[in-house]
């Protein structure tokens, strides 16, 4: 049974949510997490993959069997990801078609604008980094004369400081089940030089990406499905994935589109008592900051309200912080939640606060490589035991993702001989994204019925379209939600993918899909021509 | 002040769970190493470790991918073989933007069908590429498999006793129940049918849905390797009683006698033929950590489904694509260890003369440690067939078991604490695997290096020698 506790101060017809629900049942089309008290329900994510044919036979074949659909773990059945769901396997169907048939479409290659994946797209990674770390992979040629001609001083120097760290220099050894001491003593510096305040190499947990590690504090604090997580709305649907495969409830708090996505404390403060009311342990508040997909980057003294409100009802923050280089507008900064807390005087015995931070964003943009830590601070020693000890049955995350977090939080200084080339390259990444953030959100602004906001932080476009009546009930009659009908629309017209705003929940009656900003600069112009006549084309045929 | 998280409202089943690879004695090992003792860390399958060197081609290989603006540099031949370069480029065109990139959620494709390729020239039969998934390491995907089969208390998975403790820790964590089925010390390990179908029995007497069965092919701890009529016992017994197989394959390329050499779960089944070959469950597991590679800090493994419903599938496919996609450095060195350099390559010879060396050194250390074993009077120690560990059991006397009881030790903790405060040895006693009552051994590793074999023995076997002595009392010592 799917249940969170949701707003419930939107109207929802009885109706519909029977319709909704039905859909769910009956098609697996869209995922539905609502309480059966509820008036509302945010729709969430769509349902995952391609599910148009449930051939019989098959199904003889293997009913049977011990593990089939039926007898499927129920929460793996339940939850959802949309960034690499149904319009992301269409997507490949149609690659592979115009692999057979080039010319069969009126565009000539799929544009993955789905998923915060920049090297997937042409982003080169950065030099230094790479040098270091094929140094770190290969180190018996460090003392070869002819590697000087082939890699810069600096990086045959730190691959050297590195691997004095590693015992043996084993880089293929399991390490500390929190990560390699030096490293993490490198990353602690490396926070102190950002916030200007301490940080503790015994509180980081250096993990496959910070996905593991948000994982991990779920399975810390989800107890039964009366725990509950505060998570924004629209939110990366990570989250709501975690929560329902650790057996917890989503409750829900929406982000203000009129106010650039804002967050105002009484609404959460709402949210917070009506999952009380409804029997619900609320035990974390979830931040995305900057934010995914809304970019937008959280002014201070938001911050501080933030901080003073876990603080006095005493949730865990848990501060994802993974996009804290991706910032595009003079007027943000990114502050760390752990140096607001610590500015307002608080500290360990204060605010139990998790910063997730990753090698995948920023301008490193280095998702393969599986790299990233949380920060782990205001926790008793027993339950830091606790969360080494489940750390431990996974021995350790990956090695090089280990050293590449070093590299991130600790890249090359003024004087260093790498600096300028690294700081050129860092900047150029940087003031590109910022250039096509704008770019692309005054072509969705310009588009009839769309409104966009801007692009403070991160990597995503998140516009909302007002549909027609007509596009809505042509979605219903074939059956998808509303914004997927136009997405499913927009790839088969322009090859361009984009997840549906569903997959990240949006207030009810409201459509928006998620776009990235990473196609390389020279794709945009073709990009915004493509997605402009693709729009104006759709409004001419569902216009009211 | 109570916190928002606190011991009190954690998770219990993260209080339950275990994993004593990592536990006690290992942190007692690093403490004693930080105040500067000379410590050797036996605690865990990790050759690179205790020196054992990765081979030297993969490693070009990966430095070439890692970073690929190498591969236009007029002078990388001067320090990367010609077959590396070639390989490297090959790699790096299966991927979709290099080592930066996410891959397919299930693992790059064209690696996938390296995998498949190589599992087929192995048992001769043909494997779908769509059927594996990549990982970080077997670990996780013998979690996502757990995650998939467990729906609550009442779901039962057979686990081998003893057993690598990762099932046990997984299934606690998850909420599932464990079952055990005891192998026989006495017969080499050996499955015992009779114990299964009694585990089996009382199992669904109280009430458990017993889903899935776990063997571990080399055994860990225990070394054994099955044969093919016990791995066809095992079969028929989850057919019959509608279990899905989980071969935990990871040392399959660890053997040290001839009689019984690896052969996967798979081909037993397929040889098998008939309705079984077509319906009887199966996932296998493999890793670049251990075998000859040992490279265990890359986090590379995957999984192989047998007769999993299409629809199973994409929901396993669903819950990997959450976590994005498992390393691509990983993923490149499994493609490298399915598909190692062929006679006429470059670094043929050398690759050659690297791995026999590992795997003959670790031939003879299964050796030296067992016999070093058995040579002390109160310990009696099985043959590493197979895998990378020793399993000696320790007989304990009355006394030292009192001992024991008053330090609030178990006693094989006891005395491994007690062997590591001598000796610097640091092991994982019995308990952290699960024993028969009464009967106590410690796991250590036969990775130590084979110049240093010796001296570990002989230090083992003064502190065992002393150690009996002052718990031994003259009618004997304790067998139960």
């Amino acid at each position: 049974m799917r249940r969170f506790v949701a707003d419930l101060s939107r109207n929802l017809t009885s109706q519909r949510r029977k319709k909704l629900a039905t859909c769910a049942l009956r098609h697996r089309t869209c995922s539905l997490f609502s309480s059966s008290q509820s008036q509302s329900s945010v729709v969430i994510p769509i349902r995952f993959l391609n599910t148009t044919s449930v051939d019989p036979s098959m199904a003889s074949d293997y009913s049977g069997t011990p593990v089939t659909l039926d007898t499927i773990n129920p929460k793996v059945l339940n939850c959802e990801y949309a960034v690499r769901g149904e319009i992301v396997t269409l997507a490949q169907k149609l690659q592979d078609e115009l692999k057979e048939n080039p010319g069969s479409r009126s565009f000539d290659e799929i544009l993955y604008c789905n998923i915060g994946n920049p090297q997937s797209l042409g982003q080169q990674p950065i030099t230094f980094f790479r040098e270091v770390l094929a140094l770190c992979d290969h180190p018996t040629i460090l003392d070869r004369a002819e590697t000087q001609g082939l890699f810069s001083a600096d990086s045959i120097e730190r691959a050297f400081q590195i691997l004095d760290q590693i015992p043996g220099r084993a880089t293929g050894a399991y390490s500390h089940s929190q990560g390699i001491k030096g490293l993490r003593d490198t990353i602690a510096s490396g926070i102190e030089a950002r916030d200007g305040y301490p940080a503790d190499p015994n509180d980081i947990f250096l993990t496959d990406g910070a996905s593991p590690a948000v994982h991990m504090m779920m399975q810390l604090l989800i107890r039964s499905e009366k725990d509950g997580i505060l998570c924004p709305i629209p939110q990366y649907p990570l989250y709501s994935a975690s929560i329902t495969l650790h057996g917890g409830t989503l409750v829900p708090y929406y982000l203000d589109e009129s106010t650039g996505w804002g967050l105002e404390i009484s609404d959460l403060k709402n949210q917070l008592e009506a999952a009380k009311s409804n029997g619900t342990s609320v035990r974390a508040l979830v931040v995305i900051n900057p934010g995914n997909p809304t970019g937008q980057v959280l002014s201070e003294n938001n911050q501080k309200e933030i901080v003073e409100f876990c603080k006095k009802e005493k949730l865990v923050l848990l501060a994802d912080e993974v996009y804290q280089e991706n910032i595009y507008v003079p007027d943000k900064q990114f502050h760390s939640f752990k140096k607001v807390s610590r500015t307002m005087g608080y500290g360990e015995k204060d605010i139990s606060l998790v910063s997730f931070q990753s090698v995948s964003k920023g301008y490193h943009g280095e998702c393969g490589k599986r790299g990233g830590y949380m920060e782990v601070t205001g926790f008793s020693p027993n339950v830091r035991e606790q969360i080494y000890k489940v750390a431990s049955v996974n021995l350790c995350s990956n090695i090089s993702g280990q050293i590449l977090s070093s590299l991130v939080m600790s890249p090359p200084k003024v004087g260093d001989e790498s600096y300028e080339s690294y700081f050129a390259e860092k900047d150029a990444i940087l003031s590109s994204l910022a250039r096509r953030a704008k770019t692309l959100e005054a072509a969705l602004n310009s588009l009839e019925g769309v409104t966009c906001n801007r692009a403070e932080g991160a990597m995503y476009l998140f516009p909302r379209i007002e549909l027609p009546k007509k596009a809505i009930e042509a979605a219903k009659s074939a059956n998808k939600a509303p914004d997927a009908f136009y997405a499913r629309r927009l790839l088969d017209a322009t090859g361009i993918v984009v997840v549906p705003g569903s997959g990240f929940g949006q207030v009810p009656g409201t459509w928006h899909f998620r776009c990235t900003i990473l196609p390389q600069e020279d794709k945009i112009p073709a990009i915004v021509t493509r997605l402009t006549e693709f729009h104006n084309g759709f409004m001419d045929e569902f216009r009211d | 002040m109570s916190k928002p998280l606190d011991y009190e409202n954690l998770n219990e089943n993260v209080k339950k769970c275990q994993y004593a690879v990592r536990g006690e004695l290992y942190l007692r090992a690093s403490e004693l190493q930080k105040e500067g003792k000379k410590i050797i860390f036996t605690n865990v399958g990790n050759p690179h470790a205790l020196g054992q060197k990765p081979l030297t081609f993969p490693r070009q290989v990966i430095a070439l991918c890692q970073a690929p603006f190498l591969l236009d540099d007029p002078n990388v031949g001067l320090v990367f073989p010609s077959d590396t370069i070639a390989r490297a480029k090959h790699y790096l065109s299966l991927t979709s933007g290099g080592l930066g990139a996410y891959s397919d959620s299930r693992g790059v494709p064209g690696i996938r069908k390296e995998v498949a390729e190589f599992i087929e020239r192995r048992d001769g039969y043909p494997s779908d590429p769509e059927l594996i998934f990549l990982t970080d390491g077997a670990s996780k995907g013998v979690m996502q498999i757990l995650n998939a089969t467990i729906r609550g208390d009442r779901d039962g998975i057979l686990v081998p006793v003893p057993q690598y403790p990762l099932y046990s820790a997984t299934i606690s964590l998850l909420g599932g129940s464990l079952i055990p089925y005891y192998l026989e010390e006495t017969a080499n390990w050996g499955l015992d049918i009779v114990n299964l179908r009694q585990s089996v029995a009382q199992a669904r007497s109280q009430g458990i849905t017993v889903r899935a069965m776990v063997i571990i092919n080399p055994g860990n701890p225990t070394g054994q390797c099955l044969s093919i009529a016990n791995l066809k016992e095992v079969l028929q017994f989850c057919y019959q009683n509608n279990l899905v197989l989980l071969g935990d394959e990871v040392y399959q390329q660890n053997i040290y006698q001839d009689e019984r050499p690896f052969i996967s779960a798979r081909k037993v089944l397929m040889d098998m033929g008939g309705p079984i070959s077509k319906e009887l469950q199966l996932v296998s597991f493999h890793t670049v950590s251990k075998g000859y590679w040992g490279e265990c800090g890359q986090r590379g493994g995957y999984f192989e489904m047998t007769n999993i419903s299409p629809k199973t599938v994409e929901e396993i496919y669903k819950v990997a694509s959450i976590s994005l996609s498992p390393n691509v450095p990983g993923q490149i060195f499994l493609g490298l260890m399915v598909n190692p350099p062929k006679p006429g390559d470059i670094s043929y010879e050398r690759f050659v003369r690297e791995s026999k060396g590992i795997l003959e050194s670790l031939r003879k250390r299964a050796q030296i440690m067992t016999d070093g074993f058995n040579s002390c009077r109160n310990v009696v120690c099985n043959f590493t067939e197979g895998a990378m560990y020793s399993f000696p059991q320790i007989r304990l006397p009355p006394k030292a078991i009192e001992a024991a009881k008053k330090a609030g030790k178990v006693p094989d903790v006891f005395y491994c604490l007690k062997l590591l405060e001598a000796t610097g040895i640091s092991t994982v006693p019995g308990s952290g695997f699960g024993q028969k009552d009464g009967v106590f051994h410690l796991r250590t590793t036969i990775l130590p290096a084979e110049e240093d074999m010796p001296a570990i023995m002989a230090s083992f076997k003064k502190f065992n020698d002393e150690f009996m002595e002052q718990y031994e009392d003259y009618r004997g010592y304790s067998r139960m």
